[in-house]
């Protein structure tokens, strides 16, 4: 098996995809030649020819709607927006027009698109550059989402995402492009969208996360276990939309208590969402009330105090005691 | 003449009025600048460059935060700026800090910008500036709704707005140019085509016969500059200004630059661009060719860029230490910058950080 970082991981996705399948695209600014701004599509225009991966002009509005149209069309696009800030610039067409098309012509039509957007802080990117996003997304009927979190998942699930004939938002987080390598395996291989993924087994409190606040909280478990005694339960949701609440609810009967962690804004989130189901389908089941750990409401203050506005392990901590103290 | 149902474009030729060799080759052009404002046009550029060169070494210490590069557009920075005035407004682009600056920003508060510090968009009063913005195209809106606002107070002002060659390819572009034609706004649109955009080139940005044809379109009017020219730049912004003030509405121009450096500080120009096309853009160096213009009237020698660049070197020292010893942001602080009054929620929030 090859080891790979994030980043080639999920190149190794599209490559493989390109390959099998020739209605496979992918496009967006700057993507073709040099292969992004991160090179993470480096090589594959030359793989594969500028027919099939090419440069668009600086337009989202128009990387959005040609994968819409090209949808219709039989294809299925893989277009890049370059940082996820800009996706406010196309969200009428990945929100509207491409959540909506199978709805609009009463399943006539389908829209097997990947979005991939990088994202993500603590990388003291520009302004705009690293918001957490995904609850915008998670909120709009017809789009699914995802965020891996480490190299194995993120190539499982690019395949997955293009082979879904359903519009897909696919989230890369900057700060995990490189952060290590594992083993991926060659060739095909799918891990599930909607299915969320327990990397540590606990039994007295369930850290429910994603991208790379599984690292941080992984983190902050490992500090807790040894100062506290206590086995924390860490689950890697991987999908936001649709979201594995069974998963969830099996770790809740076990732990009987569980915070969120969020790199999003507080307020009306994914972390939101998660605590909604959990009173809807496990309440009973509950010693404290589920916590979420996240950061203020406030627009990403990017660069100067990233570091102490994101969650960290301390924070996390903090959420923990609380509930497990409650 | 002839009508025909295909609507169509002619060629156009940049205005240049000097040579690459400093010689004025477009005499009934010529700005009417007196000696002191073509030294100052002059002192401006070198600073530039040079605060632009500091810039670069600053990011590399880790002591900038995001930093586009300008070398090579000074020309059309500095000389369209220089043609306002102060009661005229700017709205720039994410490359487009030397305009602001030059129109009063002062230089620490663009290093706290670029630093993320908050404190860097807090723009002194009497400075009609936005700060730089990152979202390509947006600012073209705000700048058609600032002119909307001189015209809707009878103001005899413009505005000025910056975007690259990328940045014409946005939807916001469009929509801004069309309702500057239909509101006949007092708006200029400045396309800085330097033939890049991050590494994609002109020909895969438009099939258009150039930018400056897109105003037709809008119904505008639509020129193209030698944007390594600063008088034919300053010439074509004094122009449109005129224009605008006198209410004939809106003006886009392309100006054709280069920027010497890479596109951001992390990108590799090798990989897209080659070492001749490089070579030939460095002839046309705005600050070489306009320094032979003034020396062969004697108002700039030698000494004086030297001068100039040490006068550059010592103002950035003092402003990035002035940057460096601004008081930290803090998340509770940005807490409540949020709104004008801080909501409950938001007060407990604060509780978290403090
Ligand atoms: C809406 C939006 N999309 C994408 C980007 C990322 N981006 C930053 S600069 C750039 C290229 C801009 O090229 P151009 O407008 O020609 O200006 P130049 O950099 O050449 O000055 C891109 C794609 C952005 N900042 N905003």
């Amino acid at each position: 098996m090859a080891q790979m970082n994030m980043k080639e991981a999920i190149r190794d996705g599209m490559r493989v995809e390109l390959k099998r399948d020739p209605n496979v695209l992918l496009f967006g600014e700057d993507v073709g030649k040099v292969g992004g701004v991160f090179r993470a599509t480096e090589g594959l225009q030359n793989e594969f020819s500028e027919d099939r991966v090419f440069d668009t002009p600086l337009a989202e509005s128009a990387i959005g709607g040609l994968a819409v149209g090209l949808a219709v069309q039989g294809f299925r696009p893989i277009a890049e927006i370059q940082f996820v800030g800009f996706i406010y610039e196309a969200l009428d067409q990945m929100a509207v027009q491409a959540a909506r098309l199978r709805y609009r012509s009463g399943g006539r039509y389908n829209a097997p698109i990947t979005f991939r957007t990088p994202f993500g802080g603590g990388v003291k990117a520009a302004e705009l550059h690293t918001d957490a996003l995904e609850g915008l997304l998670v909120q709009t009927p017809g789009i699914k989402v995802v965020v891996p979190s480490n190299p194995y998942d993120a190539k499982g699930l690019m395949i997955s995402a293009i082979r879904d004939n359903d519009p897909v938002f696919f989230m890369e987080h900057l700060n995990l492009y490189h952060a290590f390598r594992s083993e991926v395996p060659e060739g095909e291989y799918t891990v599930p969208i909607g299915k969320a993924n327990v990397v540590k087994e606990g039994s007295d409190v369930t850290i429910i996360t994603y991208g790379m606040m599984v690292h941080t909280s992984l983190k902050a478990a490992e500090e807790i276990e040894k100062t506290k005694g206590v086995k924390v339960e860490v689950i890697d949701l991987r999908t936001l939309m649709p979201l594995d609440i069974d998963t969830i609810v099996e770790s809740i009967k076990k732990t009987n208590r569980a915070i969120v962690v969020q790199e999003a804004q507080k307020t009306s989130g994914v972390a939101a969402e998660v605590i909604a189901q959990i009173n809807e389908k496990a309440i009973l089941h509950l010693e404290a009330p589920v916590l979420r750990v996240a950061p203020p409401d406030t627009v990403y203050p990017f660069a100067q105090i990233e570091d102490a506005w994101l969650p960290n392990p301390a924070r996390i901590i903090d959420g923990l005691n609380k509930v497990l103290d409650f | 003449m002839n009508k025909s149902y295909e609507v169509y474009a002619q060629e156009v030729e940049p205005l240049s009025i000097l040579s690459p060799e400093g010689k004025i080759i477009n005499e009934e052009e010529m700005p009417n600048l007196s000696d002191d404002q073509l030294k100052e046009l002059m002192r401006r550029m070198v600073f530039t460059r040079t605060w632009d060169e500091r810039a670069v070494n600053l990011g590399r210490q880790g002591r900038l935060g995001f930093y586009a590069p300008v070398s090579g557009q000074e020309a059309t920075m500095v000389g369209s700026e220089f043609a306002l005035n102060k009661e005229d407004f700017v709205c720039p682009g994410y490359r487009d800090m030397p305009q602001i600056v030059w129109h009063g920003l002062p230089l620490y508060q663009a290093f706290l910008y670029s630093r993320g510090h908050q404190h860097g968009g807090q723009i002194p009063e009497g400075v009609n500036v936005l700060m730089p913005q990152i979202i390509i195209g947006a600012q073209i809106l705000h700048a058609t709704g600032v002119a909307m606002g001189f015209k809707k107070r009878n103001q005899k002002n413009v505005v000025i707005t910056y975007t690259g060659d990328g940045g014409s390819s946005e939807g916001d572009f469009y929509e801004g140019l069309n309702f500057a034609g239909v509101f006949k706004l007092p708006a200029i649109y400045v396309v800085q085509n330097n033939g890049y955009a991050i590494t994609t080139p002109f020909s895969k940005q438009t099939a258009a016969q150039s930018v400056a044809h897109k105003a037709v379109a809008a119904g505008i009017k639509g020129v193209q500059v030698d944007g390594m020219d600063v008088l034919a730049v300053y010439k074509a912004v004094q122009d449109a200004a005129e224009r605008g003030r006198n209410g004939e509405g809106a003006t886009l121009i392309e100006s054709l630059t280069y920027r010497f450096r890479p596109h951001s500080m992390a990108d590799d120009t090798t990989k897209y661009r080659t070492k001749e096309e490089e070579g030939e853009w460095s002839l046309k160096d705005p600050i070489i060719r306009f320094g032979k213009y003034l020396e062969s009237k004697g108002l700039w020698s030698d000494e004086d860029t030297a001068r100039v660049k040490d006068e550059a070197k010592a103002s950035v020292a003092e402003h990035i230490k002035k940057a460096e010893t601004t008081e930290k942001m803090t998340v509770a602080g940005l807490i409540d910058s949020m709104f004008e009054e801080t909501p409950q929620h938001l007060q407990e929030q604060k509780a978290d950080f403090s």
